[in-house]
This record gives structure tokens, C-alpha cells and sequence, in this order.
């Protein structure tokens, strides 16, 4: 044989997942599904919420105000709507489209652009809880996170485990659209046990039960406490914890490439 | 038939064999249990444009996917520049080029900007604004990949193909859903590449295609190649032969034609004359008529195409697969 081409396969190839973080951030900021719903809708509901003088009011027999219990709901808005729209149906339409194929005919394997794409869609999150916690505390009589260590150990898990949510369903959705519904789906209960339209103090304490064991209860949970000075409870962050090891371990199980 | 005055023969020119690129021998695949491939062996030298054609679902893409390292065959060899695809694909794709039939890009991203972004992927990728020149891309190299027409996704998908600089590239269905002017200027471009020293695997189901561009074609059909030649000679063994018409000065007697190696048969329509055989039958038959000073006037050649070799291929191999069946 003529040539014989004896290089050692590159296991990490930097210059190219640089590339590929770059234009997945300029993608993401020409069509921005994620930057518009997933940071701005987040920060406008913020805006509302923080101008109705009724929230800015202590919550009864507590020293947090209204808007203190909301900043966490609204983090669990930011993720669900990220991690379970922005990030998984690119990456379904990108399957679909056979551009991961595409990528796979290359030297770069695809996983490093789901690792861009993850990356692009962690910045996003990071940016829109950073613009709730600082405006929240700036403008709106949020208490600044009194055990900050806690906070952010808590909304990093909530993170990890959102984002292992919208993995399995960028893994399983066939196409767009059932990615679009299994998104909206989820998001209702999510939302629900986080509290965002029955606070969890006035849930029942079967409701509340409930909610510990999901992934945002636990992290609104987690994260009020933390903002109020305690180091969050070690049952809501293993209820993250496990919920981002379950389904971060099923993502990879079941991600196809084609 | 096409009725035209064609070249008389556009063989592959002599040269040394040069070692085969890729090899495959006895390529098997099956997905589940329908058998895509089952038997499919060809070699294609460097520097050659190789055709495979076929029908639809005849096999084609398996075959290249198998080449390439997007499938695992189920049986048989396959050595592309000494690499097995399966166990060698790091490597491989270093060196092979692919442009995949489906397929679309990032919508937003600029025509630089992927042609950047592919050429991170590589080691010695080419030059990024001398490709896009090549390739006429560069009056719409700021231009968002959504808004190019489908002959300049094309063009693009062949830059991406090529960006990494590679020994081989293979092409799937390059030319569909392209304007007669777009699928022109594509072979162009093909033609240029393999002139730039990269050995072309080319998937197509257009004849006129594989007539222009290719030096030799593998005619796949139900996962068996049926036929492998160059276009010229496989449209000639398989097409029906060649039709030479012309008008003669004078009579003639035929075995004067009719006993000539390449003639078939001599047929007089009015005051034409008709002569059907293979290979260079102008020469031989102005030679043989000249010599009995008889002269020819307004000769017309109606060649054999791809297309007619195609066709009768492909139908006794259909009529085969039946009487076999029954």
C-alpha cells in the first residue's frame, strides 16, 4: 500500500471544540430561542413580580419577603426553560438535520458538540441567575444569600440535574416537536412543586412531601434556605444529586447519534 | 438513443497501474434482514473518478457508508489507503472527505464561518479563503447558510468535504435537486478537484452524470455490481451498440461492410444506409467503403449511452430476479 497514515488518534481536540463553542454562541445569539426565553422571560417576570408592592412585604411570621421565596422559583423558570428547551431541541434538530452524522464523518466525534452546546446553555443559565439573584437583590428587597457556599452548591445541582433532565429527552425525542412537547410537559409539574403558583408553605403536607422529591422543590428548598443563612439540608441536595446521576446516566445510555 | 456526434472513444488514458486507493472484496451488509449489499467487490485507483450507480435502494450508500467508516459491514474487505475503516476510523477520517446525500447545516452560521469551523477539525486542513475562491463561494462567504440557493449548499457541502485536505473524497448524490446550470458547474468543479490529486468515490443515479465525470463505473442493483467498466465500453458491450448513418455516393455491395469485425448488421432506409456495431465504426466503415470508391456524406452517429446500458442492465436483472424467484 502506497500511504499509510500513522497518526495516534487525538483524544482531546481543544482547537476544535473551541470552534465549535464559538459558533454555537454566535448561533445561539442570532436565533435566540435560549438567550430570549431562557434569560429574558425569567428577568421580565422578575421586573413584574418586583414591582407589585404586595410582594415586597415579609412573607407572615417570617423576615424573608415575598420576592426572597420567588428568586429560587424563578432559577427553577431559568432552568426548566433552558435545559429542557434551549438545550435539548437544537441538539434534536441537529440529529435530525444528519449533522451529527455529518460531524462524525470528520476526526471530531459529535460528543464535542453536545459538550458546546451543554457549555453554551450552562453560560446562558449561569448569565440569567446571576441578572435574578443580583437584580433581585439590587432593586427588589431580595435578601443577598445570607449562607452563599449553600446557594450556589444548590442551584449548581439543580442545574446538573435539570440539564440531565433535558438530555434524556434530546436522547429520546425523534424529532423537534415531540422534543417541544416532552419540554412543555414536564415543565408544568416542575414548575408546580417548585412552587411558582402555590407556594410551598402553603402546600399540603402531602404536596410538600412531593415536592421534596423533585428535582426544583428540592432546589427551591435547598436555595431559601441557603438565602436565608442555613447551609441547605442534605436531603434536598442527594435529591438533586441523584436525579443529575440517574438521568445524566440514562442520557448517555441512550443518546443516538443518527 | 441520443443522436449526437459523440467522441469515439474516451477510454481512460494508459498509464502504469498505479496500486488500488480503496479495495473492497465480497462487502456484505444487511439491516436486519433485508441484505442492502451482498455481494460487492470493485478497486478504484488514484486519482480516478470512480462511479458507483445504481438504482434507487440498489445498495449504493450502504456500499460508500461502508467505505467511509459510517457502518460496520457484516462481511468481506474492505482497505482504504491500507486502513480498514472499522478498526482504523481515527485515522481514516483524516484522510477521506465526505459529503453525505441528506444532511443540512447550522442555519445561522456564515459560509466562513463553517468552512472555519470544519477546518479546526483537521491537521493540515487547506487553505480557507483560496477553497472558498475555488469553489465560487467568495462573493457569499458572509452570507447565513440559510439563505443559499441549493447549488451553493452543494458547493459548500463539497468545500466541507474538502477542507481537511483529504486523499479521497466521496461524494453522495452530488448533483440532486440542482438547475442544469448548478449540476454544470458542479461537475466543473469535480473534474478541478480530481485534478488537485484527490481520488473521487462518486455516488450517483444520473447516467449523464457518471458519462461525464467518470473514468470507470460499478453498476450496483439488488447489492450485487452488475457491471464494471468505463462508460464508453460499458455502453457499447451493453447499450445495443453504435448506429452509423450516412449517405453513400453510389451502391455498394454489403458484405463489403457486413464482413467487418465490429459491424453487426448493414440496413438500407431509403437512401441511407444504417450501419449498426461497436467501437470505432466511422474509420473502419469510410476505409472499406472508400477502398470500393464508394464515398460518405452527412454521417451521423448515434452512440450507445450510459442510460441504455443502464436500463437493459438493470431489467435483466430484475427479469432474473423474478424467473429465479418463480
Amino acid at each position: 500500500m502506497n500511504v499509510v497514515v500513522a497518526t495516534p488518534p487525538r483524544r482531546w481536540q481543544w482547537g476544535a471544540l473551541r470552534e465549535l463553542v464559538v459558533t454555537e454562541f454566535k448561533q445561539a445569539w442570532r436565533a435566540p430561542l435560549g438567550l430570549g426565553l431562557g434569560v429574558l422571560v425569567p428577568v421580565i417576570i422578575l421586573v413584574i413580580l418586583g414591582i407589585a408592592p404586595a410582594l415586597q412585604k415579609n412573607v407572615p411570621s417570617t423576615s424573608t419577603t415575598y420576592m426572597t421565596e420567588y428568586v429560587p422559583i424563578l432559577i427553577g423558570l431559568v432552568l426548566v426553560l433552558i435545559a429542557l428547551v434551549s438545550l435539548p431541541i437544537p441538539l434534536v434538530m441537529l440529529r435530525e438535520r444528519a449533522f451529527l452524522r455529518r460531524l462524525s464523518t470528520t476526526p471530531v466525534a459529535p460528543r464535542w458538540l453536545l459538550t458546546a452546546q451543554v457549555l453554551v446553555n450552562l453560560v446562558l443559565a449561569l448569565v440569567a441567575m446571576v441578572l435574578i439573584v443580583g437584580g433581585g437583590v439590587l432593586f427588589f428587597h431580595v435578601a443577598a444569600p445570607g449562607q452563599l457556599g449553600g446557594f450556589i452548591l444548590s442551584a449548581l445541582l439543580a442545574t446538573c440535574a435539570l440539564f440531565s433532565l433535558g438530555l434524556v429527552i434530546a436522547a429520546l425525542a425523534p424529532n423537534p416537536g415531540v422534543a417541544g412537547v416532552a419540554g412543555t410537559v414536564l415543565l408544568y409539574p416542575l414548575l408546580f412543586f417548585a412552587g411558582m403558583w402555590t407556594p410551598r408553605e402553603t402546600m399540603s403536607d402531602l404536596m410538600r412531601t412531593i415536592s421534596d422529591y423533585t428535582p426544583l422543590g428540592a432546589a427551591q428548598h435547598a436555595m431559601l434556605t441557603s438565602m436565608q443563612g442555613t447551609f441547605p439540608p442534605t436531603q434536598s441536595l442527594v435529591v438533586m444529586a441523584a436525579y443529575a446521576v440517574v438521568f445524566g446516566f440514562l442520557a448517555v445510555k441512550l443518546f443516538r447519534w443518527e | 438513443m441520443a443522436v449526437a456526434m459523440q467522441p469515439l472513444s474516451r477510454e481512460a488514458p494508459v498509464r502504469a497501474a498505479p496500486p488500488p486507493i480503496i479495495e473492497v472484496a465480497g462487502l456484505r451488509k444487511s439491516y436486519g434482514r433485508t441484505a442492502a449489499v451482498q455481494d460487492v467487490s470493485f478497486a478504484v485507483s488514484e486519482g480516478e473518478i470512480f462511479g458507483i450507480l445504481g438504482p434507487n435502494g440498489a445498495g449504493k450508500t450502504t456500499t460508500v457508508e461502508c467505505v467511509s467508516g459510517l457502518r460496520a459491514r457484516d462481511g468481506g474487505d474492505v482497505s482504504v489507503l491500507g486502513l480498514d475503516p472499522q478498526q482504523d476510523r481515527d485515522q481514516l477520517r483524516e484522510v477521506v472527505g465526505v459529503q453525505l446525500q441528506e444532511g443540512s447545516m447550522r442555519p445561522m452560521l456564515k459560509v466562513w464561518e463553517l468552512v472555519h469551523l470544519f477546518a479546526s477539525f483537521y491537521r493540515n486542513p487547506r487553505d480557507e479563503a483560496e477553497l472558498i475562491e475555488t469553489l465560487g463561494l467568495t462573493p457569499k462567504r458572509n452570507s447565513y447558510y440559510r439563505s443559499l440557493s441549493g447549488g451553493q449548499k452543494q458547493r459548500l457541502s463539497v468545500a466541507l468535504a474538502l477542507i481537511g485536505n483529504p486523499k479521497i473524497a466521496i461524494l453522495d448524490e452530488l448533483t440532486t435537486g440542482l438547475d442544469p446550470q448548478a449540476r454544470r458547474e458542479t461537475w466543473g468543479l469535480i473534474e478541478q478537484v480530481r485534478d488537485g490529486n484527490v481520488t473521487i468515490l462518486l455516488v450517483t443515479h444520473f447516467m449523464d452524470e457518471a458519462e461525464r465525470l467518470c473514468d470507470r463505473v460499478a453498476l450496483i442493483d439488488g447489492g450485487h455490481v452488475i457491471a464494471l467498466d468505463t462508460p464508453t465500453r460499458l455502453a457499447e458491450r451493453e447499450g445495443g451498440g453504435n448506429h452509423m448513418r450516412f449517405r453513400p455516393s453510389g451502391p455498394f455491395d454489403d458484405t463489403l461492410l457486413t464482413r467487418l469485425p465490429n459491424v453487426a448488421a448493414v440496413d438500407h432506409q431509403g437512401s441511407r444506409v444504417v450501419v449498426s456495431g461497436t467501437g470505432d465504426l466511422i474509420s473502419v466503415v469510410i476505409h472499406a467503403l472508400g477502398c470500393a470508391g464508394v464515398q460518405v456524406d452527412e454521417v451521423q452517429l448515434e452512440s450507445a449511452t450510459l442510460e441504455d446500458a443502464f436500463v437493459r442492465l438493470t431489467r435483466h436483472a430484475l427479469a432474473d430476479g423474478r424467473s429465479g424467484q418463480s
